[in-house]
């Protein structure tokens, strides 16, 4: 079945697809947890929160907790050391990014906190990144800190012995 | 067909623009206090419903992050629309009807306020012919008013009267964003926001959620002393192409009120989702409903529109009046799309 | 927090043929099953969910069905000013087109006024080819283009 075109167009190239662009503009409210987060990281703190039923710790913290369902009233300073539960090596560029590649990124349990914060690591060769490898976190000048994540540049061995992989179970 | 009712039902009181919290710290109390009001944990829950835009926080699955406020462990079974939260419960009551559950939770929400909820909504139409020029929300509704307007069937009088009620009605309601005592003359002397509409005619930009919990035969009977049974429900879609529709009726509200056995009558109110003052003469029009039934004694949309789980609140509202004896019988609406494209219509009845 | 979205979307024949008569300065519309011209044109039937296949030239001018006032939005046909959105029933065809009229306040508007499209210059098969309709003048003795 095919289509019968008016003559003042049948004889042209057809137009096969449109350019329909869409931009929105957002003012995003962090929430009371990010927020605290956020301030905190401007100050040097990493601030989780903990679930008063099962006394896991969360970092980012989002005023709740996955499990349970409950609000995540209490603050917890996490220190800036934790270990590497697993990592990848990026070697794909996209529109928009700030590193040379391969850069590495990975999932870092901080001390005291019971899931895995995503944070990139350097200093460190690429192919020498593992599981299990103590780092700690490298943070910008202080007269640079702000309320973002960025705050911490990136995170980078600290030398102590690796963690093994049995202690870390259920947290990667 | 099983006997499904709705047994609670929770809102957030509804603000201009939660600036404090995020969607899951809005969300938890009202969903913790929906399980509460029937004494139970997400234990017995057997599926849990959501409804929202991802659109409207500017996240793609937001909708994921806010399940956090019911606490998925052990892993529940969920789903979600990506639409009012009303269709969420519809979606519910069809799994309820095939017999495996007996209790579910549904859950609406939205936060307006971080974009321009106006112009957030032109990406749902037509994506070659309309979408490209951003007609928003207001001037979608106003195309509607003016044709109703035109067609001789409503006054400006006549949509001022439905502001007016809606306001005077929401005084009673401590949820609710706008109330007022204005009368039809105080509204008609205000200038025009954007010809035929003035900013009574139009919802009040709202950030809030809402929960329900269903339940079927026995179970409802033993969560709640007053079930809200759901006699009928049903909704229908027309043409997005809004040429192709006469904007004076809505031939999608008529429909499925037919399946939902509107025509049985003897009403004591109904809740309709109407964020614009034409479209809630026209959905009562639709539905058959004369001016002997009251209309949205909650305010309605007009009140409070957070978008997404205003429609939901509608059938949570009319519930929640029939389970407290203030009527028996009652039809509850939601609205989806411009210009009325996507109706539900659900009739619920207590025991009375 | 911005969303942007560059989005090319494929067209198919039929959308793609009312695209290209934009791009060539026509409009195009295609018979529905009963022989009603639907405009925008439809690739099936909103009724009898037939296959579409006769796409036809319409007039480039016609009657607004219904209209409503905007202040100023994210599409302007003139910028920094208001205008109206109207449906637009282009002669020759039966369902009317959304689009927007250049008008400089409400008191120009009325349902039933004869409008008629104002081209882009510059066109490449997008609906903004038209630049937006404007009124056909009431001490215009022009005879609307198209056929009726």
């Amino acid at each position: 079945m095919s289509l019968v075109l008016p003559p003042s167009i049948a004889d042209v190239e057809q137009v096969k697809s449109v350019r329909t662009p869409a931009h929105l503009d957002y003012s995003y409210t962090p929430g009371k947890a990010m927020s605290s987060f956020l301030r905190g990281l401007e100050q040097k703190k990493i601030i989780g929160q903990k679930c008063p039923q099962c006394g896991k710790v969360y970092v980012p913290p989002r005023g709740a907790c996955p499990t349970d369902g409950v609000p995540t009233v209490e603050e917890v300073e996490l220190p800036h050391t934790g270990t590497i539960t697993t990592f990848c090596v990026v070697n794909v560029s996209f529109y928009g990014q700030g590193m040379e590649i391969p850069y590495v990124s990975a999932l870092v349990l901080l001390d005291g906190s019971d899931i895995p914060l995503m944070h990139l690591m350097q200093e460190v060769p690429y192919d020498q990144v593992r599981s299990g490898m103590r780092v700690e976190a490298v943070w910008v000048p202080d007269d640079e800190l702000k309320p973002t994540l960025e705050s911490i540049k990136w995170f980078r061995p600290n030398g102590e012995p690796d963690m093994d992989s049995a202690s870390m179970r259920g947290n990667a | 067909m099983r006997d499904v009712a709705i047994v609670s039902f929770a809102q957030s009181k509804h603000v201009r623009a939660q600036t404090d919290s995020n969607e899951v710290e809005m969300l938890m109390p009202v969903v913790r206090e929906a399980l509460d009001n029937v004494g139970i944990g997400m234990d017995r829950v057997g599926f849990t419903c959501s409804g929202s835009t991802d659109y409207l926080s500017g996240q793609a699955f937001s909708f994921v992050m806010t399940l956090d406020s019911v606490g998925p462990w052990p892993p529940i079974s969920e789903s979600h629309v990506e639409m009012d939260g009303a269709w969420a419960l519809y979606e519910a009551w069809v799994k309820l009807q095939i017999g495996e559950i007996d209790v579910a939770l549904i859950y609406a929400y939205s936060k307006s306020s971080p974009g321009n909820v106006r112009e957030v909504l032109t990406r749902q139409l037509d994506p070659y012919f309309v979408a490209p020029l951003w007609p928003d929300t207001i001037a979608m509704a106003g195309l509607q008013t003016r044709a109703l307007l035109d067609s001789g069937t409503a006054t400006p009088a006549d949509l001022a009267a439905v502001a007016a009620t809606a306001r005077r009605n929401a005084l009673a309601n401590p949820y609710a964003l706008l109330t007022g005592d204005a009368s039809v003359e105080d509204l008609l002397a205000q200038p025009m926001l954007a010809d035929p509409m003035h900013v009574w005619d139009c919802p009040p930009i709202t950030d809030g959620c809402a929960a329900v919990v269903i339940a079927a035969d026995d179970v409802a009977r033993e969560l709640s002393k007053n079930p809200a049974w759901i006699r009928g429900i049903d909704h229908r879609i027309e043409s997005q192409a809004l040429g192709l529709r006469d904007l004076t009726t809505s031939v999608s509200t008529a429909t499925a009120g037919s399946k939902a056995g509107v025509s049985a009558g003897g009403f004591d109110f109904a809740e309709l989702h109407a964020p614009f003052t034409a479209q809630e003469l026209i959905a009562r029009n639709s539905l058959g409903l004369d001016a002997s039934v009251p209309i949205n004694p909650s305010g309605g949309a007009l009140s409070a529109n957070p978008v997404m789980a205003a429609g939901l609140i509608r059938l949570g509202e009319a519930a929640s009046r029939i389970s407290r004896g203030e009527g028996n019988r009652a039809i509850a609406t939601a609205t989806s799309g411009p210009c009325l494209q996507q109706n539900l219509v659900c009739v619920l009845e207590g025991s009375a | 927090m911005v969303i942007e979205y560059p989005f090319s979307r494929t067209t198919g024949p039929v959308i793609g043929a009312f695209l290209t008569g934009l791009r060539e300065g026509v409009v195009i519309g295609i018979k529905g099953s009963d022989g009603r011209v639907l405009m925008p044109p439809m690739e099936y039937d909103p009724v009898t969910s037939e296959s579409l296949t006769e796409m036809v030239e319409v007039g480039q001018a016609g009657e607004v069905t219904t209209w409503t006032w905007t202040d100023g939005q994210r599409y302007q046909p003139i910028e920094g000013r208001g205008f109206a959105w109207a449906l637009i029933k282009l002669d020759g065809t039966d369902t009317p087109m959304l689009h927007a009229v250049d008008v400089t306040s409400p008191d120009q508007m009325s349902t039933g006024m004869r409008v008629k499209i104002r081209w882009r210059a510059e066109r490449e098969g997008h609906i903004r080819d038209i630049e937006c309709f404007e009124p056909v003048g009431s001490g215009d003795k022009e005879q609307p283009e198209g056929e009726s």
